[in-house]
């Protein structure tokens, strides 16, 4: 009865996603269409929560329904919120859409049944990961040190991007200055609930920072929810406020020294005779040095992530403030 | 127990016909600010209703906790929330359909004088 419910919560939430997917197409107006965009980050999230991948839901709502629709309102703000009427219908495009859409169903009938024991994916490293957490990590949260330690190098990787995401932006837009005259209106209510509210914003960041081992979270979502703290104040209390609490300038070196630290960390292992990234250097005990290597790169991460979301907000919004 | 159970069962029906009310009242009111007045209803109401109702039936855990930290922030944060937008709706211009029958009145007067006007 229960796994029927999940399968039923698991279905009935694919045909919402469905749902927003086509009624996002058929809209002219692109806020309605950032808006539906949020809700389908939502619901992937809800969907990832079923699966019970939480730590994957967790990064969804953060980065998908929560940032990337600030970002995208921003950038409405540049190009206006509607659509252009003049739409061309090819049929080179309906034919490579359909063509598209049945190489990928067709693909899909070589997949592996959800839950299926013997899939590639739990065969190939999955256990080993699973036992090896436990002796050589000691960690409750298998994800976070799958994402850490066994796949350090993979995470190097998606914390450099984010960087070099940061510097792209930059290069585009630059960092804008604001003007104190662009401040928005008094807002008494507003003021006395958000005021808290950051501060506990702030703190729940930090939680899911140095509970990462523990629970769901770790740098990436610590990142984006400290920065929001931030894009929070910046909205209610005005931009340069926010640009003299965290001053523009010091977020491209702070994204610098993120990727610095993670990089370092795996530059002390490999002094001292040891792979790239691999902790045990760090401590006499290996699992301590796990520990501490652990914590040294998601800081890193955390970092990296805060200073780049923070960045590319005030370069948009700089942008905005200038036009 | 028994108790419990008959409580949660009334603070999960309780939030479902809020759920419903605000749905319909989204769907069927006529301007914006009677609508963000009944998803504030759902929001408000229906959610805490609702998450009291689970934590009535499941017995109170660590989780209860969370759950009422949980209520607590929405509570504070959902009528902020409102506030923010009808603000911002008013500050965007949308005026609520709110016109008394004379203003109506006059302004179908005009209408009609203009259209008979136009002719000539």
């Amino acid at each position: 009865m229960i796994e029927n419910l999940e399968l039923l919560i698991d279905v009935c939430l694919l045909f919402f996603l469905l749902l927003i997917v086509f009624v996002a197409i058929k809209t002219t107006n692109l806020f309605v269409a950032t808006m539906l965009f949020g809700i389908f980050s939502f619901v992937t999230a809800l969907l990832f929560l079923d699966l019970d991948a939480v730590d994957v839901a967790f990064t969804e709502a953060a980065v998908g329904a929560g940032f990337t629709t600030v970002l995208m309102l921003s950038a409405l703000r540049l190009t206006g919120a509607f659509e252009n009427v003049k739409h061309r219908h090819s049929i080179l495009g309906l034919f490579i859409v359909v063509l598209t859409g049945a190489a990928l169903i067709y693909g899909v009938a070589d997949f592996p049944n959800m839950g299926d024991a013997n899939a590639p994916v739990h065969v190939h490293v999955a256990s080993e990961y699973i036992q090896l957490t436990q002796e050589k990590i000691d960690i409750p949260n298998v994800v976070t040190a799958v994402l850490a330690s066994f796949r350090g190098y993979d995470t190097f990787g998606e914390t450099v991007v984010i960087f070099s995401a940061g510097v792209a932006v930059l290069l585009l837009l630059g960092m804008g200055h604001v003007e104190p005259k662009h401040e928005p209106e008094k807002n008494l209510v507003l003021w006395v609930v958000v005021k808290p509210f950051i501060a506990l914003i702030l703190i729940f960041g930090l939680y899911v920072q140095f509970h990462g081992d523990f629970g769901a979270g770790g740098g990436f979502q610590a990142g984006v929810i400290f920065a929001s703290g931030f894009i929070l104040y910046s909205l209610v209390f005005g931009e340069s406020y926010a640009r003299k609490v965290v001053p523009s300038s010091i977020l491209p070196r702070f994204a610098a020294l993120g990727v610095l630290i993670y990089g370092l960390t795996g530059l002390v292992s490999l002094l001292s005779d040891k792979t790239f990234l691999d902790y045990s250097a760090l401590s006499s005990n290996p699992v301590s040095g796990q520990h501490m290597g652990i914590l040294l790169v998601e800081s890193g991460v955390g970092l990296a992530v805060f200073s780049t979301v923070l960045l590319i907000f005030y370069s948009f919004s700089g942008v905005n403030h200038n036009e | 127990m028994m108790i419990n159970s008959m409580l949660s069962d009334i603070c999960l029906l309780l939030g479902g016909i809020f759920t419903l009310t605000g749905a319909i009242g989204l769907l069927r009111l006529p301007d914006f600010y009677s609508r963000l007045h009944a998803a504030s209803v759902t929001e408000s109401l229906a959610a805490p209703l609702l998450i009291i109702g689970v934590m009535l039936d499941t017995g109170f855990t660590l989780d209860s906790a969370k759950l009422i930290l949980i209520i607590v922030v929405m509570v504070i944060v959902n009528p902020t929330i409102t506030h923010a937008l009808c603000r911002a709706a008013a500050h965007g211009g949308i005026t609520p359909k709110m016109q008394s029958e004379s203003t109506q009145k006059n302004k179908l007067q005009t209408e009609t004088e203009f259209s008979s006007k136009e002719p000539k």
